[in-house]
């Protein structure tokens, strides 16, 4: 506890417990390991992904016939595939589609679920009970990957309708997360302040109360992240996600499993990435959950 | 029983929203469906004969409540590919992806039992922490990658297990089990990880309650009050984990059965989707959706059973 803390300085004004205040949360924060160890887990994905075409060091695409199926050599750090194209190069522009996809699938899920489950928590009523809930029940009763590989399927295969499909799975668990919310905050007194001053639906429910639930969603949305890399990788896989040259972790390990006796390296480093990413993002839900609400978490 | 009542009403309107969305999948195709699924170089008569088979002439009511009809009997329709009836494809298939559903609940629990209730009595030792974090990993770790890491070492390092072959469990059950022990091992190492640590925390909790503050103020001794006390109140996420996760199992599924080249339900579903199967495809997300509506509601009704205070607190409430 940052109380016990043995102080060097002596208390002498009521000015000094400002920057004492700040030192016990930046305390908290480091203290904090799933956040600090996922955060920056997560920096650096992201950080990868975004730099990818700087820190590459050769392009992902790039052919070579003279050095294919090799290991760890001087010119390529982690191997080549069967088409000599450097394994390093291509998991960081794998960092980048991963993103790109989940970030997008986030986006697509958070358009759609958080204006719906706000409507739904502060209406409550029928339209909540038995028909936007139940759509969400509907959606939920697919499993996630199912419903990604059968949307992606019927709207052709490619980046930006993983995304899209992947989005759509995402839906649910936001409509849920801002509901829940949506219902607790509603009976706060702010809320009821705010009414008697004559604010209208939207004005309360958007800029009131929507504010105050954002740490839940955001738990909500990195956790989701972790599932969203995992759904990317197993669609890209199956050849419904990034489409060839684009590298993708998923569709490397696709490549990899026919050259598991020659080059098994070849399915180790893009497997690697993705446990490290989806890890990440894991932790980072924890930390920021652990951050905001230290009762739920032991 | 208004409980019960109330759980399964509640469920019509789902399968109601969920008849209408299947239904409209096959129009999210972009274009014509039938151009799609015949290619470009389709003559307009073969054009015009899928849509006449495929009823997509009529409105777009008529043909939800023709196919809703359909449905509701167990006819799925035929499969576009070679006209056999969908149901009787996908029953064909279940037995393999039951098998596997259910060695990796077994797995799951046999390693999560004993890991969760070490880690909840041991809980801040080396143990608890080995554990948990063993935990955080096996979350991390996509089933699809470990099943590949799986088929690198157990089949193609030291050739340990057959890579492929299946057979039924009914005809050669040595056989079968050495084909299916490793997608079994590389989906249920994620649900144990999230068994634990369902496990631990419940135990944990129940551990402080009064009744088991009395249970030791009787003298009972440690391991009497978690078998007693403990582990039955453990069912309870046992069975949530029997519903919740088999949604994302039966997903997991579909691409193990891939990576292991299993002729289950998943990977008729991948095949279907590759060959422009649509019908196939409906009826298996279907099938698949149905499945678990139908497990969580068989799952919420056991709540009552198991536990009474679900049961009672409705009630009064």
């Amino acid at each position: 506890m940052a109380m016990l803390e043995p102080s060097t300085e002596q208390p002498q004004t009521v000015l000094r417990a400002a920057p004492s205040a700040h030192r016990r949360r930046w305390h908290t924060l480091r203290k904090n390991r799933a956040l600090v160890g996922g955060g920056s887990i997560v920096f650096v994905i992201l950080f990868a992904a975004v730099f990818a075409n700087e820190l590459a060091p050769y392009s992902p695409n790039a052919q070579n016939y003279s050095a294919i199926l090799q290991g760890i050599t001087w010119q390529h750090w982690l191997g080549t595939d069967n088409l000599g194209r450097d394994t390093l190069a291509r998991v960081l522009m794998g960092a980048r589609t991963s993103m790109e996809v989940t970030l997008g699938a986030a986006l697509v899920g958070l358009v759609i679920g958080v204006p719906v489950g706000i409507i739904s928590g502060f209406y409550r009523g029928f339209l909540d009970d038995w028909l936007i809930m139940r759509i969400v029940d509907a959606i939920q009763s697919f499993p996630f990957l199912i419903l990604a590989l059968v949307l992606a399927a019927m709207l052709g295969p490619g980046i930006r309708n993983a995304m899209i499909a992947i989005g759509i799975g995402y839906i649910p668990v936001f409509v849920r997360t801002v509901r829940g919310q949506m219902i607790a905050e509603s009976e706060k007194e702010y809320v009821l302040a705010a009414r008697m001053t004559g604010a209208r639906d939207w004005r309360i429910m958007f800029l009131h109360i929507f504010p105050n639930i954002t740490t839940p969603l955001i738990v909500q949305v990195t956790l989701a992240a972790a599932g969203g890399i995992v759904a990317e990788a197993s669609l890209s896989y199956l050849g419904l996600g990034a489409q060839p040259p684009t590298a993708s972790w998923g569709s490397m390990l696709q490549v990899a499993q026919g050259y598991l006796n020659s080059a098994p390296l070849l399915a180790i480093v893009p497997g690697v990435c993705l446990v490290i990413a989806v890890l990440g993002f894991n932790l980072l839900g924890d930390g920021i959950q652990k951050l905001w609400d230290p009762k739920r978490t032991d | 029983m208004a409980y019960v009542a109330k759980r399964v009403l509640t469920t019509i309107p789902v399968l109601f929203i969920l008849s209408v969305m299947v239904f409209s999948l096959i129009h999210l195709i972009p274009g014509d469906p039938a151009q799609v699924i015949l290619g470009q170089d389709a003559t307009p008569a073969a054009l015009a004969a899928l849509r006449a088979k495929l009823g997509l002439n009529e409105n777009i009511l008529a043909q939800y409540w023709n196919w809703l009809g359909h449905v509701v009997v167990g006819n799925l329709g035929n499969s576009l590919l070679d006209g056999e009836s969908v149901s009787h494809l996908i029953f064909q298939r279940l037995p393999v992806t039951l098998e596997l559903a259910i060695g990796t609940f077994i797995i799951a629990l046999l390693i999560a039992f004993p890991l969760g209730i070490l880690a909840a009595v041991y809980r801040g030792r080396w143990l608890d922490g080995t554990a948990l974090f063993t935990a955080t990993i096996g979350i991390s770790v996509p089933p699809f990658w470990l099943g590949i890491l799986l088929l690198l070492l157990f089949t193609v390092k030291i050739h340990l297990f057959p890579s492929s072959g299946y057979v039924p469990i009914w005809q050669n059950p040595g056989r079968n089990l050495s084909v299916m022990i490793l997608p079994m091992l590389s989906t249920g190492f994620r649900e144990a990880a999230v068994l634990m640590r369902m496990l631990r925390s419940t135990i944990l909790e129940v551990l402080h309650e009064d009744y088991v503050r009395t249970a030791k103020a009787k003298g009972l001794n440690g391991w009497a009050i978690i078998v007693h006390h403990a582990l039955r109140n453990a069912l309870i996420p046992v069975m949530t984990m029997g519903g919740l996760q088999l949604a994302g199992l039966l997903g997991g599924l579909v691409i193990t059965e891939t990576i292991f080249s299993l002729p289950g339900f998943g990977s008729l579903l991948v095949q279907s989707v590759f060959s422009r199967d649509y019908t196939t495809v409906q009826g298996a997300a279907l099938v698949a959706a149905l499945a678990v509506i139908l497990v969580n509601l068989i799952v919420d009704v056991l709540y009552g059973v198991v536990d009474p205070r679900i049961r009672l607190g409705k009630k009064a409430s």
